[in-house]
């Protein structure tokens, strides 16, 4: 083996400048991803636990198939099968606003909305019957019952398991390169391309995806400290990759 | 819409992306298959060894876990894809760097559950096991691994439907399984719509059924039924 390192190609020339923009477009992909998911896993997942048949079905049909496919296959659908199905004046505007970056960022909030949406699920469902019962009997309605009472603590139980699918999401926005989304993942190959170091590139990339998940995790440690309720703790479930 | 591509290309996709008959040395079952078995013989290791008495081993463990699970999948696919060729002068076929790269980032996630598995197994049953003399080896072998090993099916069926939706990623290096049959029939056919469909309902027929089966299970297992 007769590799020469040369850890100079990280900052000189280009490819600093590449490595920053690649970090910057998985933490933009990945935040407004997370922001999709999580309206999407809140009202999906509250749909499943409704004494209403009809929207139980609807949310559990959108739950089971997205999470069972794929996310890779997804960003194929949002990307190549999807824009042609549009009004031809939103494709241009589509292909004039970065449409690769969009496609991720559904692909993205959509399919991780699914899996937000089992996490709270069983949040509520941690929840004692009798918090719904007292609800009902002080005369709140359904809708006031969950926004008022059953969703803010349901959303305080929750924080590591929402922690480990947050991580995921991140971790996740990886697979946005297949369509072309220049994020860090990206920005690792084309600095391979350009510079033929490899081992460089990849260290540098591995790093900062492990810095950015230390930090996510230091913060939810502490909202999870913050926000816990005595007594009543979820149990941390498995990550999923 | 004009499923008809999915018809004409339907045994290319499924013989050869699917499963992995044929010249393209492809197939996602060929892949998922020997990655969970591997992976869990390398997990079922580390998670042993992060139970163990001997500081460092367990540290180690650890550190090995917390590592692959702080880094994407496609990440740890790219450094396979890159180092392989360094180290042994020579390039292996996708296939190999494929399966190396789920067996050891696998076997990350598989060794918390088997971690999980042996501590669920009741305190009492390691006191018995010792009080007839076992030793350690022997007690993991004989009592504790047999019943950790029923309360992990669950997670390690649920753990399979993630590594096969997870050796779609394969397909970035040019490993032919289902999606990139997918993308090799949609480059020459244009049809993203019916034939990135068409895969997404086997993915969903495949993780559907076995997270039913999955849960199946988890019925079984739940203390009032056991």
């Amino acid at each position: 083996m007769n590799y020469r390192f040369d850890w100079s190609v990280l900052w000189s020339g280009q490819t600093g400048a590449l490595l920053l923009q690649g970090i910057e477009t998985t933490l933009e992909l990945s935040l407004i991803g997370w922001l999709i998911a999580v309206v999407l896993g809140v009202v999906s997942g509250a749909l499943r636990t409704l004494p209403i048949p009809p929207l139980r079905w609807l949310a559990a049909g959108y739950v089971e198939f997205f999470r069972n496919v794929p996310l890779l296959v997804w960003m194929f659908v949002w990307y190549f099968a999807v824009p042609p199905l549009l009004p031809q004046a939103f494709q241009d505007f589509l292909l004039d606003h970065g449409v690769e970056f969009w496609a991720g960022v559904f692909a993205l909030g959509v399919y991780h909305g699914a899996r937000f949406a089992e996490v709270i699920r069983s949040g509520i469902s941690a929840i004692p019957r009798t918090q719904f019962e007292a609800a009902a009997s002080t005369g709140l309605t359904i809708a006031q019952t969950y926004r008022l009472v059953i969703l803010p603590v349901a959303l305080r139980l929750i924080v590591p398991p929402a922690t480990n699918e947050t991580l995921a999401l991140l971790k996740n926005s990886s697979i946005a390169l297949t369509i072309g989304v220049a994020e860090l993942t990206f920005q690792v190959r084309q600095i391979e391309t350009y510079t033929a170091k490899a081992f460089e590139a990849l260290v540098a990339g591995t790093i900062i995806y492990l810095i950015l998940c230390l930090a996510i995790s230091a913060l939810s440690a502490q909202i999870e400290r913050r926000v816990a309720i005595p007594g009543m703790i979820t149990k941390r479930t498995m990550g999923e990759a | 819409m004009d499923f008809r591509v999915v018809f004409q290309n339907f045994s290319f996709l499924m013989l050869q992306g699917f499963v992995g008959f044929g010249g393209f040395a492809g197939g996602t079952l060929r892949l998922a298959l020997p990655a969970i078995a591997l992976g869990f013989v390398l997990g079922t290791a580390i998670g042993l060894a992060r139970l163990a008495r001997a500081r460092w081993l367990s540290l180690a463990a650890g550190v090995y876990v917390e590592f692959f699970r702080g880094v994407p999948l496609v990440m740890v696919i790219f450094w396979f894809w890159f180092i392989i060729p360094a180290l042994l002068g020579t390039s292996l076929p996708e296939y190999m760097v494929a399966l190396t790269a789920f067996v050891v980032f696998e076997a990350a996630y598989l060794a918390e559950i088997v971690r999980s598995g042996i501590q669920a197994v009741p305190r009492g049953q390691v006191e018995a096991a010792t009080a007839t003399g076992l030793k350690r080896a022997q007690m993991m072998r004989h009592v504790v691994l047999p019943q950790a090993l029923r309360h992990m099916i669950p997670a390690l069926v649920t753990q399979f439907i993630v590594l096969l939706k997870d050796t779609s990623l394969a397909s970035i290096i040019g490993y032919v399984d289902l999606t990139k049959a997918a993308q090799i029939v949609n480059n020459r056919e244009i049809r993203p719509f019916e034939l990135y469909l068409f895969i997404a309902v086997i993915y969903w027929l495949c993780s559907y059924g076995m997270s039913r089966y999955a849960r199946y299970w988890e019925h079984r297992l739940t203390p009032s039924h056991s």
